[in-house]
């Protein structure tokens, strides 16, 4: 390199000859700093009012934790479930040809229209005691509305399109020769899916789990209805936030506020980087 | 192993790809499928490797009837076009996965199978790559790689589905003569697609010419070549003349005019010539011979290409001269065919 030595002990990589880097990238900061870091930051400002002392006394207190548990808990269990789930549906909408496929497949987007409030009176009308499906259920001896498993299914339910979106494209773009050499290789039809087609779905699939992890943790909509909100029992976080709203403590709400933001973040950026490396070794 | 197609016919939702077509592979060959594009000959590889089961027919593998047994009990190596490797898997991976997905005691051990994978790479001329990933190769180190993992399994028949046709010009004759070099050293039974003529009479034993689902001629390069036995091959294979005629008595005529061909065994009637445009001898005078106006002139690479308007219709006939020949500067060229063919006009 003929050019002068930059000072600084990193440089902004150059990523294309087309124009405007400059100007996109100055765009694209600002714009997240106003939508994203403000706010955050006007959050974790306000807790941070409130001293040290304080702050660990309302995050030790046992009903945030137990409401952080319940929160991280369901949501954490919501995203595998769909991701199993989830998976399966994507296979089914681009592997087979059927009646009514773009009915089904149509169908998945409905948890994202939907208000979160009718989607949890209508889980929670299914399944209380005396719901259609809940009156089944309760010979069994399973309570699902009113109890955490509640607050599961109605993450399941907003979650779902989250996988389905995110997989569905890539599996779309499996090319069937890969398969059709597995075979000629002879690798029978279960070696075929764990060995060969779902390394390659993985990123993807790690993908909608955050998504619908992160989603299932900020839920608030539809889980107030069906959970029943016991403290201690099925009281999720950010619930917790607003009944200390309601009681003026702004002090205490920031704080559990940030307390989550803080565990989500450290979340989605473990996830981030078990993407980074699939994608290193699958790309 | 020996191949044998018997009668075999293919349909796809009632459209036929392959009418009865029935083929011989002896152990060791090295076949070429040819043809057009829509001429059957990658369902005809896809039926032999069993990734299409036939409507009707049935494939033989040695005396067994493979068209029974499903892919992965068939052991044929396929190579496709697009390489097909495994993205998430290392070189040597992909080379072992045959070996690997392999149960109870057909399985090697893990060390055996990574020797395995080296001595094949060692063999596709690759060695030191077994660290890196399909998409830190070329093409051509892709298409390499593919070959290596289909032999890994010690197929009875390796088939390759138009193997060189993602590469680049230069790319595909080198492989072309390493792939010769490969098949002399192994000895597969090898049966490759490719709609590339060079391709196909410079590789194969023998080369199967198909057109529209039927198998048109089979032969070596030689036979393929100088002895077309259908107006379809001639034309598809090299460059070639035709020109309308009549058949009397054994004698060619165009229009009024004998041509000074006898063809003693034609039936009488029309029929159309068919010669190779550079096999031609060229007359002075013209008593039993075609002649024609030059109504173009081209010059190609080694050679000139004069295309002539012969007869009163006017038809259009393509010579070649070479580039210092006096008759190119000629308006009128008179020329006999040295080698040709007569087939009935449809």
């Amino acid at each position: 390199m003929t050019t002068a030595p930059v000072k600084a002990g990193w440089r902004f990589k150059q990523p294309s000859v087309i124009p405007g880097f400059g100007l996109t990238l100055g765009f694209s900061l600002a714009y997240l700093t106003l939508i994203i870091l403000i706010p955050l930051s006007g959050l974790v400002w306000r807790s941070a009012a409130l001293g040290w002392t304080d702050f660990w006394a309302i995050a030790a207190d046992r009903r945030t934790l137990n409401a952080l548990k319940i929160s991280f808990g369901t949501a954490f269990l919501a995203a595998v479930v769909n991701v199993v789930f989830g998976t399966l549906v994507a296979w089914v909408l681009v592997r087979y040809r059927f009646p009514g496929r773009r009915i089904a497949d149509a169908m998945v987007d409905l948890p994202f229209a939907l208000p979160t409030a009718v989607a949890g009176i209508a889980l929670t009308t299914l399944y209380a005691p005396n719901g259609w499906i809940g009156h089944l259920l309760m010979p069994l001896g399973i309570k699902v509305a009113y109890t955490p498993l509640g607050i599961v299914v109605a993450l399941v339910f907003i979650g779902l399109p989250f996988v389905v979106r995110t997989v569905q494209p890539i599996m779309e773009e499996i090319d069937k020769e890969v398969e059709e050499a597995a075979a000629t290789l002879g690798a029978n039809r279960f070696q075929i899916i764990t060995r060969v087609l779902f390394p390659g779905l993985a990123p993807a699939i790690i993908t909608g789990f955050s998504l619908a992890f992160a989603r299932g943790v900020g839920e608030y909509g539809s889980v107030i209805f069906i959970a029943g909100n016991l403290p201690f029992k099925s009281e999720i976080a950010p619930l917790l936030i607003v009944i200390r709203l309601e009681e003026y403590n702004y002090e205490a709400a920031t704080a559990i506020a940030a307390i989550m933001l803080a565990l989500s973040f450290l979340m989605l950026l473990v996830v981030n980087l078990a993407q980074t490396w699939s994608r290193k070794r699958y790309g | 192993m020996e191949v044998r197609v018997v009668n075999v016919r293919k349909e796809f939702e009632r459209f036929p790809a392959l009418h009865d077509v029935s083929l011989d592979i002896s152990s060791g060959e090295l076949i070429a499928l040819l043809g057009p594009s829509g001429s059957g000959k990658t369902t005809l590889l896809r039926l032999i490797a069993g990734l299409e089961r036939p409507t009707k027919g049935a494939i033989f593998f040695g005396d067994e009837d493979a068209s029974q047994k499903s892919i992965q009990e068939r052991n044929v190596g396929f190579v496709f076009q697009h390489y097909a490797l495994f993205r998430h898997m290392t070189v040597a991976d992909n080379i072992g996965f045959g070996l690997k997905v392999r149960h109870g005691a057909a399985r090697p051990s893990g060390q055996e199978i990574r020797r395995r994978a080296l001595e094949l790479l060692d063999l596709v001329q690759l060695s030191g790559l077994e660290k890196r990933y399909p998409a830190q190769l070329s093409g051509g180190q892709r298409q390499r790689v593919a070959l290596a993992r289909a032999m890994a399994i010690e197929p009875k028949v390796l088939l390759l589905d138009e193997p060189f046709g993602a590469l680049d010009a230069q790319v595909r004759r080198e492989l072309r003569r390493w792939l010769r070099e490969i098949h002399d050293r192994t000895g597969h039974t090898t049966v490759f697609v490719t709609h590339d003529q060079e391709e196909a009479l410079e590789l194969a034993d023998r080369v199967v010419v198909m057109s529209q689902g039927r198998i048109e001629q089979v032969g070596t390069a030689d036979d393929i070549y100088d002895t077309p036995n259908s107006p379809f091959v001639y034309t598809f294979i090299g460059e070639s003349s035709s020109l309308p005629v009549k058949v009397e008595n054994g004698e060619v005529w165009i229009a009024d005019r004998p041509i000074g061909l006898s063809a003693p065994h034609a039936p009488s009637g029309e029929a159309v010539l068919y010669f190779r445009p550079h096999d031609v001898d060229l007359l002075d005078g013209c008593s039993g011979c075609i002649a024609g106006t030059v109504a173009a002139s081209r010059r190609v690479a080694g050679t000139r290409r004069v295309e002539l308007e012969v007869g009163g219709e006017r038809q259009r006939v393509e010579i070649e001269l070479p580039v210092d020949h006096p008759a190119a500067q000629k308006s009128r060229v008179a020329f006999r065919p040295r080698r040709w063919k007569l087939f009935p006009a449809s």
